[in-house]
Formats: C-alpha cells, structure tokens, sequence
C-alpha cells in the first residue's frame, strides 16, 4: 500500500516535471514589467521616502491640527469639513506631484538607460520583442505608478486615520466625526478616479514623448525633450503672439485641463460640492486626439529601438 | 543543413564599408573562428546576423530573415555580444528567474548546474562580481538555452588565462554537441585553434580565407629553414618569412612537405602567424591596387 502511494506520487510528480519542462509557457510582458522594476527600484523607494517624511510632518503638526479642530463651530459645516479634511487632502497631492515627477523621471530614461549601459545587447539576445519591451516600459507610467501612488495614499491615510483616532478622543474631539466628515471610501474613490482620469491617460501623451526621445537622444534626453517644445513655443509667440502650445503641453502634464470632474471652486478635487463628469471626459475630443499621439509616439518608439543599439 | 547563409551581404555606415558583399555558409555542427584585424567588420557581420542591424543582400540565419524575425530567431539562436553586457543592477538569481519567465528554451536547473561550479552567489548583484565572474555567469545563462546557435564576439576580452581557459573548456565539455553550431570572434587566436572546425578571416569587409581546419592542416606548411638552404626554400615561393631566433620560418600555401621536409623542419603554423600573412598580403596587394 505504501509502496504503491508511493509510486504513485512519484509518477505524478515525474509527469509534472515533464509537463514544465515540454510546455514552460513564457510570459514576455510580466517578466518586461518586472525588469522594469527590478531596475528602477527609485520609483517606488521614492515614494515610500516622500511619504515618510509626510507622514513625519503629519505627527509634529498634530498639535497645531487639534487647536485648530478644538476651535471650530458646529455652525460651520464647511469650515469644520474642510479643517478636518485638509491633511488627508494635502497628502495625496503630495503623492500626486511625486507621481507626475517619478513618470518624467522614469520616462526620459526608459529606452536610454539600457543603451547607455550597453545591456541592449543582452535584452536583445532574448525571444522579446521591440514591442513588448516598450509596452512594459509604458505601463509603468500609465498603470504601475498610478496605482502604486494610489495604494501609497490608501496606506498613508490608514496611518493618519489610526493616529488620529488614538489622539482626538484625548483632546474632547469625538472620532466618530472625523469619520463622518471624512468619508474615507467615497474619498478613496474619487482619488483613484481622479489619479487614472488626470494623472495616467490624461498626460499619457506627454510620456510617450519622452519615451520617444529616449530612445533616439544619445544624452541629455530631457534637454532634447524640451527643445522641440520651446521651439514651436517660440514660434507661435513670434507669429500669433500667443502661448497656446506650451500652456497645452505643461498643463496636460499636470493633469491640468481634463474633463474630469466640475469642482464648483474646490480646491481639492474630493470635495463635497465636485460632481465627477466620467461620461465628458470620456466624450472629449482632447483625450482620443492624446491618445492617438501616444499611439503614434509608441509605434515610432518600438521601431527607433531596432534601430538602436549601445549609445 | 545550412545555420546561416549569406550572399552579398553589404552594409556600409556613412562613406565607410563594412562589409562588402560577403558570400557565406555555415552548416550545422561547426565551430567557425571569424578573425580580423580592427575594423575589419567581424562585429558588423555578426549584428547582422542577429538581427541587430539592417543590411544589403540576402540573408538566412536559421531560414529566418534576422532583421525582420529577430524576436523568432532569438527562440534558437543566443549570443554574447562583447564583454559587460548584462545589466549591472540585476542580481544572479533575478537574471535565472527572468530568463525562465521569457525564453522557452531555457533550462534553470542547468544553469544553476553551471554556476555550482563557480564561487559567484545568487544573492549577488552584477556589479559586484569580477568580470571575469560576469563572462561565467553570462556564459552560464547562455549554455541553459536549448539554442541551435551561439554566437560569441570577443566573449573572453580583457580576461586572464585562466579564464578563457576556463571558458573554451566549459564551452566543448558541457555545450558542444555536434547539433550546435557556434561562431566566434577573438584576437586570442592561438587559444581557439584546437576549438575551431572552421576558419575564417575577414579583411577590409571582405572573405580573404575561408577553409575548414581540416583543410588548413593539409594547405599550409611552415618550415623552420635550416640557415644553408634559406636560398633554396626561398625559390619556393613562401608566402610569408619571417626571422626567429636568427632563423628563417618560412610559410608555403599548398607546399610539398616530403620536399620542405629537406630543408628544416616542417611543421602546422599557427593561426596567428598564416593571420599575419594573409592579412599582410591582403594589405600590401591593397595599396598596390590604390597606387
């Protein structure tokens, strides 16, 4: 009986290994995006720094923070609201800004930084292809650092809404408000929507340029980036008079311009009084015309990478 | 079967030729040594043939178009293009995991096998190891492919002796298998004579010799000239002379060794020494042709 189990087991296991061994199915993309963060553990050691030293900030002005709530009025809902709010609201701008930095960074350096170490040569003595690798490159601005940044607001708010629960009760504040005024989940929504609408698909174009020059330019690739930019700036100061092309590049950039949402003068786009306009944003002429750029910048960039070989 | 067969194959960079149309085959199961001097477009033959750049001329590298297919030629065919080449921030064990993630034919336990046999860690990072420590974990990553064809360019550059003793070794004992075809560039050629079944040499973007070893040993006679008979085995008509130790060493294409066999001692030249006459020929026949 034993023995049997045993050869039975043993069987199955010979019949897995040959199994591994015939099919080994190979998953280009996801070991791309791997590589892809293996190599560029700044994007998210960065993130974690930043937070880091919010979260330090955070914990120093606590005491300012609880006067200040001690001080306000039930009368003024809007005030209270946005007292309570603000440094939930300041950390995932800060997040946000790191996020539009850490994309800028990693772009300009996505196709230049493997000619500059001349490990092109090894990547390409493997089965993947130009265009998986430079699909792995751009999903990293538009999807990984994205939702890493959300996931780094979720967690930062985790700490703040931990801390304060231990510390307001102290200070005669009740925590049951605080949650109340918050609203953390519908708060959580409309950041993720707001980081995937205005900070990944909306400046998406923007980063595929700088892909592209990073895989032509044979240094100084973010100097290169900006040179075409200034240039037509120039040009159209010089003809029109106007400044429409750099204000459109800078403020896509920032997220600025998108139809997300109507904000009614909020200066956080999780406000009470914001109304999310999925479907307008969705209609909008800018994002399908940006889109269709990035295409073209990533198809231009794929094939420049055949080309290209050690700087 | 023919790995790789080329027919004019040209490439020229600006106002500067690389190659100039090369006719080329090499079937499968052969060891070819491409030698030149700098310059000469060994590197530039081989980006070709791995689909690194484009060229003039018909190319087939497996039946496959290399420029056009170099995502499906990678499945069979693997190379080590110079020294230093894999990323300095990856560490060993990260290097075995995405090379299992991405190449079907590559076999993890083989190369952990390779790598048993050297003292580099797996928690090691590239830029920690010694470049000497860097070839054998390449060549370690590069053996675990199931791969029909392996290409080196200047695999054992700027290493000791040891090392590319080490190298050449490894690369007979635990890969070579008759199935497998190899191409290999290197200045060290006295270190890959005894690996070679073919041999070439590339001057200027062109073939100036292209024979097999077997051919090579049978073609050329060199004979250490005893001083007496230096006028005689001079109306022989050498290719080449030169002095060492105060005697004449002279090399014959095609010579008759019962004859040489008279006049000193007879010997197989080295590669290096029929590199330097071959290639000194091609040169002096070249600015003879300018002028």
């Amino acid at each position: 009986m034993n023995t049997e189990s045993n050869v039975l087991r043993e069987t199955a296991l010979e019949s897995t290994r040959v199994a591994a061994v015939s099919a080994s199915p190979t998953r280009p993309f996801y070991w791309s995006v791997r590589r892809e963060l293996w190599e560029n553990r700044w994007i998210y050691v960065g993130q974690l720094a930043v937070a880091g030293v919010f979260l330090f900030g955070f914990l120093i002005h606590m005491t300012h923070w609880l006067t200040k709530m001690r001080g306000l009025s039930a009368d003024d809902p809007r005030g209270y609201w946005e007292t309570m709010t603000l440094p939930y609201n300041v950390a995932a701008g800060l997040m946000m800004v790191t996020l539009i930095l850490m994309s800028v960074f990693y772009c300009a350096d996505a196709l230049y930084g493997e000619r500059r170490d001349r490990s092109i040569l090894f990547w390409k003595s493997l089965p993947v292809s130009d265009l998986t690798t430079v699909l792995a490159k751009a999903s990293i601005p538009l999807v990984i650092l994205p939702l890493l940044t959300f996931a780094m607001i979720v967690a930062i708010h985790l700490i703040m809404l931990l801390v304060s629960s231990l510390v307001l009760p102290a200070s005669g504040i009740s925590v049951a408000s605080l949650w109340r005024e918050l609203s953390i989940f519908q708060m959580w929504g409309m950041l993720l929507y707001h980081i995937l609408t205005a900070h990944a698909l909306w400046p998406f174009p923007v980063y595929c340029w700088l892909m592209l020059v990073s895989g032509w330019a044979r240094r100084a690739t973010l100097l290169w980036a900006s040179l075409p930019v200034v240039a037509i700036a120039g040009i159209e100061k010089l003809v029109f008079g106007t400044a429409h092309f750099v204000e459109m590049v800078g403020i896509r950039l920032i997220g600025g311009g998108a139809p997300t949402d109507v904000t009614h003068g909020e200066m956080f786009p999780t406000g009470p009084m914001t109304h999310l306009t999925p479907l307008r944003y969705l209609g909008a002429p800018g994002l399908w015309i940006g889109l269709v750029v990035a295409a073209v910048f990533l198809v231009a960039a794929v094939r420049l990478r055949r080309y290209r070989g050690p700087v | 079967m023919a790995v790789i067969e080329a027919r004019g194959l040209r490439k020229v960079f600006g106002t500067t030729i690389a190659l100039d149309g090369i006719d080329l085959r090499v079937d499968e199961g052969r060891i070819l040594g491409v030698i030149g001097p700098n310059g000469a477009g060994k590197t530039t033959a081989l980006n070709a043939i791995l689909g690194l750049i484009p060229y003039q001329g018909e190319l087939k590298v497996l039946g496959r178009d290399p420029w056009r297919q170099r995502e499906r030629l990678m499945h069979d065919a693997c190379f080590i293009a110079d020294v230093a080449v894999l990323p300095r921030w990856i560490t060993v064990a990260q290097a075995l995991e995405y090379m299992a993630g991405v190449h079907p034919r590559f076999d993890r336990s083989k190369a952990e096998g390779f790598l048993g046999k050297t003292r580099i860690a797996q928690s090691s990072k590239v830029r920690e190891l010694s470049k000497g420590m860097v070839v054998q974990l390449h060549l370690a990553l590069v053996m675990a492919i199931d791969a029909k064809l392996l290409v080196l360019d200047e695999p054992t550059l700027g290493l000791d002796i040891l090392f590319r003793k080490q190298f050449y070794d490894s690369l007979l004992n635990d890969y070579y298998d008759r199935s497998r075809t190899i191409l290999v560039t290197t200045h060290q050629v006295e270190e890959v004579q005894h690996v070679l079944t073919d041999l070439m040499f590339i001057d200027r973007g062109r073939i100036v010799l292209n024979c097999s070893m077997e051919e090579f040993e049978e073609r050329y006679v060199e004979v250490m000239v005893r001083p007496e008979h230096v006028s005689a085995a001079r109306a022989l008509k050498p290719m080449h002379e030169r002095q060492v130790l105060g005697r004449s060493i002279l090399l014959f294409d095609q010579g008759d060794r019962a004859q040489l066999a008279a006049l000193g001692d007879v010997r197989t030249p080295g590669i290096a020494d029929l590199f330097v006459a071959v290639i000194g020929n091609h040169a002096a026949q070249a600015q003879g042709a300018g002028r």
